[in-house]
Parts: structure tokens; C-alpha cells; sequence
């Protein structure tokens, strides 16, 4: 292990870390858009949109990640109506193809664990909330919702993290992201050793942070699991 | 006492054993050897619809191998991993379009060029490059490195701005970054074969590969829309040609192989092999 080369090789991937980001970043956001939409759709009771959900599941789910990236960015060019579509200025960039393929591939898993976490507030809460005259949208928003969000965070946690790494496949269509820099020093230094793990500890550090973010989002989320607040001095005079 | 005798003495016998193991490669006869290529290299190796492997150097490792008398065995991975792999002892040779280069020399040893077409580019019919001056020209960065730069000059104003595609650390790579980086967007790819498909979809200009590379992707019926242009480069950085990769470790292999190219290029074996794969002679002079 050379320290010296090790560090010149850390300064490039860093270089590299905005793009990471940028591409975890982006498709994490879009995808858990269209996660949720999914999610309600296989709980709308609506057939055509339950299968249509499934289907969409089953499909992004049972495919691996590197082939779905490879379809769309070299499998859609190949169709010159596809060329031609308004769609091209947007299909043409290998960073909208990544983005593409990332968010479609996490929406079909996270909206498993958006339906979970759904699911698992009690029909009772709902039809108390109903019972008090409240609405469709605002048992959603009031009663189901804050609750889902607490139950889907833990495994959605772990699909955040997966997305993150799901980045270094992008490499393969020519966006110099952390894994493709490290894959290019690679073959023009021949020393895979000090490069992968460099590249490794970067992807350390970012999933580090993300996690301290989970936690951070779990325990505001979770005020019934924290100590209770110490009780003030007057109330305590007065509490016998 | 006499536990200290055994020790000292059976550490004798293991510095013996590894002493005597040097001479030992010295004289290491050869009866297996197994070799790399990549497989996705047209013409110079593919791989068939049926999986097996084929090209120029399949067949022309069959020669090499009937004449260094030894049994060869043929391997495809992927082109980035070859030399790591090679010093990592997966397999003895590399054969796959690989230039020696002095980069590459520095942790590997080559025997001598078994083929030599010069780097090219392409692009698509009808597009604004299909007019690149001096078609077919082939200047040398070895013996002519002034005439290359000049040619490279002509060259700039006309591909400025336009995005290129090559293989990742292939030796077209190094060009564009020695000659043109600062005029084209470089976009790099795991596969020259990619490249082909992002130029035929219109995501990159044009490309910059190997003669002998683009000599056969431009007549598949997918790359109809491709042609060759511009000048071919040669020599120098760029090689002398593709050489069999070797470790530093084995210079009795490199003599085994050296002495079948020899023989291969003397009795037409390579004039005969590569016109049959290239369209043209490929025998290094």
C-alpha cells in the first residue's frame, strides 16, 4: 500500500463526489415519488392500477440493475423513432439515462416499503378518524401518513444506502462518477489495491453521514421511544 | 540443544529450497500455457453466436502454439482487468490487440509486434466530420512527430467543440489527451463496440479506435451510417503494434513467443492471417 499514491488517488475521486451525489441525490428524490405512487396504487382497490403496480414490481424488481441501465441507455438509441421522440435531448445524456434507470429501479423497491409501512397502521385509527368527520385526504395526511413514515423508515434507510452504491454502475455508460474515475486510474496505474479501497472509504463516508441522517430523522420521528423530559422544579413542589 | 540443531537446521533447508527456486524458473519447460484475450475486439478476437472465441489472434495463437510445442488453453475477460490479472497469475499471455506501450513496459514485458495498423477515427456518413482532410494518411509520432502535430493542427479548428469517443485506457485515449484534449469533449468506454453504438446514435461525433478495429466495424450492417476519416497515427506512444503480454517473471515464454512470430512472419503466416481478418497486411516491419 502506497500512501503517496493513495492520497493523489483520493484527491480524484473526490473530484468525482459532486456527480455521486448528484446522481444518488436525484433519483432518491424522484424515485420515492414515484414510489408512493405506486404504493397507492396497489392499495387503491382499483384493479387495473393494483396490477399495473404489480406488474411494474415484478418487472424492476426481477431485472438486475445493470441491464435495465444498459437498455435504456444503449437499447432505446438504437430505435430511431426513439431519436426523433421529444424525449432524445433527455435520453441523449448518459446522466438523464443513469438518473432514469436509478429512479425507476429504487421506486419499484421502496414502493414494497411504503406499502408496508401503510399497511401497518391499525383500520382502527382509521375509522376513529373517521368517526371524528375527518376527510379522506386528512386521515391520509394526519393519521396514516406520519405513522407510515415511521414504520417505512428503518427499510427505507437501507434502500437509500443501496441507491448510493447502485450509483458505481453508472460507470458503465461513461459517467465518470467515483467508480469510474477509480476504474480509469486503475487501468492507467495497474494498482487496483490502493484505488478500490480509497473508493471504498469515500463510499464509507457518504453512507456514514446518511445514516447518521436516518437516525436523526427516526428519533425526531419517534418521540413515544425517547426518555421522558425531566420534570421541572416548581412542578415537583407541587406534584404531591 | 538438539531442539535448536532441528531448528536451525530445517531453516537451512527451507533457505536452500528457496534459493534453488530461481534456477529452478530458469529452466522452467513450458507444456501448458494459458492465454488472455478479450473477445469483443473484432477482428482481432470476438466472440461467435455460440460463445466460442474467434478472430485474428485465435487463430494466429493456434500457430504460435503448434510451433512453441506447447498446449494453449484461450480465455476472454474483460479488457481493464488483463495486465493486473496477468501479474496476479490468472493466466500466462495476453493476447488482445495490446499495444506495447512504454507505460504498459513498465509493468509487464511484450514480445515482439505480431500486427501494426495505426489509430483512425470515425464518424457517422453525412455528418460535419465526414470531410476531415487527409483520408488515409498515416503519420508516425515515432520517426515524424513534428508532421503528426502539424497534422493534429490542421485537424483542431474542424473537431473543436465536438464530443469523441474512445476506450478507456486504450492507447486512442492517451492521443486525444496528448493531442486534442483541450479542443473535444472525451467521453471513455468500457468496449470499442460502445463507442460504435453512441456514434450511431448520435451521442458522441466521432471515435477514435485502432485501423484494423474500424476496418471491420464499419462494414457490419448496424454501423452502415459509419465511415472512416481523417489520417491514422502510428509509432511511439501509440506502439510498435500489438505484442503478446507477458510477465517480467517469464523471459523464457517471451523467448518461445518471440521466436514463433519470427517464424510467422517468415513463412507469410501473419501476411496470410491478417489479410484474411483485416483486408490488409499487417506484418510489422
Amino acid at each position: 500500500m502506497d500512501i503517496q499514491f493513495a492520497l493523489e488517488t483520493f484527491w480524484s475521486l473526490l473530484s468525482a463526489l459532486p456527480l455521486t451525489l448528484k446522481l444518488a441525490a436525484t433519483s432518491i428524490a424522484l424515485g420515492s415519488v414515484l414510489a408512493l405512487g405506486l404504493a397507492l396504487a396497489r392499495l387503491s382497490g382499483n384493479l387495473a392500477l393494483d396490477l399495473f403496480a404489480r406488474a411494474y414490481v415484478f418487472l424492476f424488481r426481477g431485472t438486475p440493475l445493470l441491464v435495465q441501465i444498459f437498455l435504456i441507455y444503449y437499447g432505446l438509441s438504437q430505435f430511431p423513432a426513439v431519436r426523433h421522440s421529444i424525449f432524445w435531448p433527455l435520453l441523449r445524456e448518459p446522466y438523464w439515462c443513469a438518473v432514469l434507470a436509478l429512479m425507476l429501479n429504487t421506486a419499484a423497491y421502496a414502493s414494497e416499503i411504503i406499502r408496508g409501512g401503510l399497511l401497518s397502521v391499525p383500520h382502527g385509527q382509521v375509522e376513529a378518524a373517521r368517526a371524528c368527520g375527518m376527510g379522506r385526504f386528512m386521515i391520509f395526511r394526519r393519521i396514516v401518513m406520519p405513522q407510515a413514515l415511521r414504520q417505512a423508515l428503518p427499510g427505507y434507510g437501507n434502500e437509500m444506502i443501496s441507491m448510493v452504491k447502485a450509483t458505481s454502475l453508472a460507470s458503465i455508460i461513461t459517467l465518470m462518477e467515483i467508480t469510474g474515475v477509480a476504474a480509469k486510474i486503475i487501468s492507467e496505474s495497474y494498482r487496483v489495491i490502493e484505488v478500490f479501497v480509497v473508493a471504498g472509504v469515500i463510499y464509507l463516508a457518504i453512507n456514514f453521514a446518511l445514516t447518521r441522517l436516518v437516525a436523526f430523522a427516526e428519533h425526531r420521528l419517534n418521540p413515544q421511544l425517547r426518555p421522558p423530559l425531566p420534570i421541572s422544579a416548581e412542578l415537583k413542589g407541587e406534584a404531591h | 540443544m538438539k531442539k535448536t540443531t532441528a531448528i536451525i537446521a530445517s531453516a537451512l533447508a527451507v533457505a536452500a529450497g528457496l534459493m534453488s527456486m530461481p534456477a529452478k524458473a530458469e529452466d522452467k519447460k513450458w507444456t501448458k500455457v494459458t492465454i488472455a484475450t478479450e473477445g469483443a475486439f473484432p477482428p482481432y478476437n470476438l466472440t461467435k453466436a455460440d460463445g466460442t472465441l474467434d478472430g485474428y489472434e485465435i487463430e494466429l495463437s493456434k500457430y504460435l502454439c503448434d510451433h512453441m510445442k506447447v498446449e494453449c488453453t484461450i480465455i476472454a475477460q474483460s479488457f481493464d482487468g488483463l495486465i493486473p490479472a496477468l501479474n496476479a497469475g490468472k493466466f500466462d499471455a495476453i493476447m488482445a490487440g495490446m499495444s506495447a506501450t512504454e507505460k504498459r513496459k513498465e509493468v509487464i514485458d511484450f514480445s515482439m509486434s505480431y500486427g501494426s495498423t495505426g489509430q483512425a477515427f470515425a464518424t457517422l456518413k453525412g455528418g460535419e466530420l465526414e470531410t476531415l482532410p487527409m483520408k488515409g494518411e498515416l503519420f508516425s509520432l515515432a520517426s515524424n512527430e513534428a508532421g503528426a502535430r502539424k497534422a493534429v493542427d490542421e485537424l483542431k479548428p474542424l473537431v473543436e467543440g465536438k464530443t469523441i469517443g474512445v476506450q478507456t485506457a486504450s492507447i486512442a485515449a492517451r492521443f486525444i489527451d496528448e493531442y486534442l484534449k483541450d479542443v473535444v469533449e472525451v467521453r471513455e468506454y468500457k468496449t470499442t463496440e460502445q463507442h460504435d453504438l453512441d456514434l450511431v446514435a448520435g451521442r458522441v461525433d466521432f471515435v477514435m479506435a485502432s485501423m484494423g478495429y474500424l476496418k471491420t466495424a464499419v462494414e457490419k450492417p448496424a454501423n452502415s451510417d459509419m465511415v472512416i476519416v481523417g489520417p491514422r497515427f502510428q509509432g511511439g506512444f501509440l506502439g510498435a503494434g500489438s505484442s503478446v503480454g507477458l510477465r517480467k517473471s517469464d523471459p523464457e515464454l517471451k523467448a518461445l513467443f518471440d521466436d514463433a512470430i519470427a517464424a510467422a512472419k517468415a513463412d507469410g503466416t501473419i501476411k496470410r492471417l491478417s489479410e484474411k481478418w483485416f483486408g490488409f497486411d499487417l506484418t510489422p516491419q
